[in-house]
């Protein structure tokens, strides 16, 4: 038995051997944290989505799943549309530059659509998450259940969960709990009204 | 538990007990943790509600696992597999409104323990470590709770998910692919549904039996507080024991056991006569599957949540991010880790305490409750601004705690428990 022990030998080797079982450990942790990703099953079904919304009337909406989530396609009366720019003093971002869009709809204004009289958008409350409720009428209570929307609504979105209103554009009051106006999705739109939800531009296939 | 006699040394005995106690320390466990654990003389009501969380967490064990038995953790199955139970399986519903009903107890009598040690000062030193145990404890349950009711696969299960998941989405940078991670998926779907299951069976009972354990190991070695908040191990007697301890069996075994008998027969009112509590246990529209297309009008969690719930929602966004609700939500749980180092009164019980920390006391469990009212209620009319006013009071009793404590006025503390 030596009892000249190197105690900083010993230190450091003890060191090294504890900091090289930590990497591993952190390397072997990878596998158990990646598995919590989106697996190749829930990616292949977050493929893009096929709406035909030419037999939409106007004033109506579609709701359709795209990736799990709901998205609503409306079709906007003329006279809607006439309000669209008139409010912009009560909006929270009136020109969504820091709301969640691609930029060919960010370009459009208050539209905030490649083509206006159809508004595509996710129906999920930039708030928490909720779905909001289509309040599309002008001062009208009733359709919601009783709430009141005031005298000056000019038609739009309501989220029943916080209380969030957005403007038929999805664009946010001011002073809302949501933060953002509703995020509006890649999108394609193609002359007859043919919506394909998840891609930039349509297929080239007519 | 009387087949073990007290006087038995270890290993000394013949006898299977003998031969154990060679092996294994059993009598000394029990000597040490039981029959010599000196617990003060003078514990009131507010001592029940250790042992009552004690039995309700073994009933969720117990009904837990027969429950798992039946369910079917897939997003396809799950809701009809919940009322298979209900329905098909013998005493199914039994074992059902025990477990539902048994997350509300477990939260009933954590509530209650934790405000006996804003009473009596059970946090404060040497008993940091064992409140902060207990605080570990308080946020796993909400974890277990949370993932619990995800688990029947109602439209209130996935509508209270998304809320609380995208909760998560609102801290900057990696907010959206936290929440991508925690789903596994685009939405709240079969996958969040799976994982939520395993760590609601597996992970987070494990790490809550651990914490229970060391919680209880902290509170033997430092020795149980009292309504007097005074050492009792200050005063030995020439045995060396407590002159106001008694040993925990059998007189505190027996007088639990009253306790045990009281609260099971409210309980058992409960399960049998008002399973759902009017929609506070079991809300509503958890009755209809789960339904991405449609979100329940009014969405508000379990009642024990709701305090919780309605500072999250008193905090409206600002610069462009609602991330300060969150904010407000996390530090309302992690302030009370604190708790120890924040009041600083030279006594611990409030029987001796000056009228400042009784009113402040009585302010914030009045603010507390009607928080918890505001979180039930939809956010219009008086509740948001009473929200905000309470959310601040809430704040207010803990933050402030360092100064009022220490202007108060106290009386003096007797040597002795009264």
């Amino acid at each position: 038995m030596n009892d000249q022990v190197d105690h900083s030998r010993r230190r450091l080797l003890t060191i090294a051997t504890v900091g090289t079982g930590a990497v591993g450990l952190a390397f072997a942790a990878a596998p158990f944290l990646a598995s919590w990703q989106p697996s190749a099953r829930a990616k292949a079904l977050g493929a893009p989505v096929d709406v035909d919304a030419s037999k939409l009337e106007e004033g109506q909406m579609l709701k359709v799943v795209w990736r799990g989530q709901p998205v609503f396609v409306i079709r906007r009366p003329k006279t809607v549309l006439d309000l669209l720019g008139g409010h912009d003093a009560v909006l929270a971002d009136p020109n969504s530059s820091s709301s969640i869009q691609p930029d060919y709809i960010k370009s459009t204004g208050a539209a905030r659509a490649r083509n206006p009289e159809f508004w595509v958008g996710l129906a999920v409350c930039t708030h928490l998450g909720c779905s909001p409720l289509g309040a599309f009428e002008p001062n009208n209570a009733s359709q919601l259940g009783g709430v009141d929307l005031g005298r000056n609504w000019p038609g739009g979105f309501y989220c029943p969960c916080h209380g969030s209103k957005y403007d038929i554009s999805g664009r946010v009051y001011k002073s809302q709990p949501a933060p953002t106006n509703l995020t509006v999705p890649p999108y394609a739109i193609s002359a007859d009204a043919h919506i394909v939800i998840g891609l930039d531009d349509a297929p080239k296939t007519a | 538990m009387a087949v073990i006699p007290e006087e038995t040394g270890s290993g000394d005995s013949g006898g299977l007990l003998g031969w154990i106690d060679a092996r294994f320390p059993l009598s000394k466990l029990w000597r040490e943790q039981v029959s010599e654990y000196y617990a003060p003389k003078n514990f009131n009501f507010w001592y029940y509600f250790g042992v009552l969380s004690l039995v309700v967490l073994v009933n969720q064990l117990v009904t837990g696992i027969f429950l798992a038995m039946s369910y079917k953790p897939s997003a396809a199955e799950a809701f009809a597999s919940v009322e298979y139970i209900m329905r098909d399986v013998d005493w199914g519903w039994l074992i059902r409104y025990m477990h539902s009903t048994g997350a509300s107890a477990f939260f009933i009598v954590v509530y209650l323990h934790m405000f006996r040690a804003l009473l009596y000062g059970s946090a404060r030193k040497p008993r940091e470590l064992l409140w902060i145990f207990g605080c570990f404890i308080f946020v796993l349950l909400m974890a277990e709770a949370f993932m619990g009711y995800v688990l029947p696969w109602g439209n209130m299960s996935f509508w209270g998910a998304q809320v609380i998941v995208s909760l998560f989405g609102s801290l900057p940078v990696i907010g959206g692919a936290l929440v991508e991670w925690i789903r596994g998926d685009y939405v709240i779907a079969d996958a969040t549904l799976n994982r939520f299951f395993a760590l609601h069976v597996a992970a987070l009972p494990v790490a809550l039996i651990f914490l229970a354990i060391a919680h209880l190991m902290a509170l033997h070695e430092v020795g149980s507080l009292n309504p007097d908040g005074i050492e009792i191990k200050e005063h030995k007697g020439a045995d060396g024991h407590p002159l106001d301890g008694i040993p925990f069996h059998p007189y505190y075994t027996v007088k639990d056991l009253v306790g045990i008998v009281v609260f099971l027969m409210l309980f058992c009112g409960v399960i049998f006569y008002a399973p759902t509590f009017g929609g506070m246990f079991l809300e509503a529209p958890n009755f209809e599957p789960a339904n991405l297309l449609q979100t329940p009008p009014h969405i508000s969690p379990v009642w024990y949540f709701t305090p919780y719930y309605a500072m999250l929602r008193a905090v409206p966004s600002f610069a462009g991010t609602q991330v300060w609700g969150v904010l407000v939500l996390g530090s309302a749980v992690a302030v009370l880790f604190f708790l120890p180092w924040l009041d600083r009164s030279p006594v611990k019980s409030i029987r001796y305490r000056g009228p400042i920390y009784k009113i402040a006391l009585a302010i914030f469990s009045v603010a507390f409750v009607i928080l918890g009212l505001c979180g039930m209620k939809p956010p219009s009319g008086i509740y948001p601004l009473l929200a905000k006013i309470c959310t601040t009071l809430y704040f207010a009793f803990f933050l402030l705690m360092p100064w009022y404590t220490r202007i108060d006025s106290v009386k003096p503390v007797p040597q002795r428990v009264t």
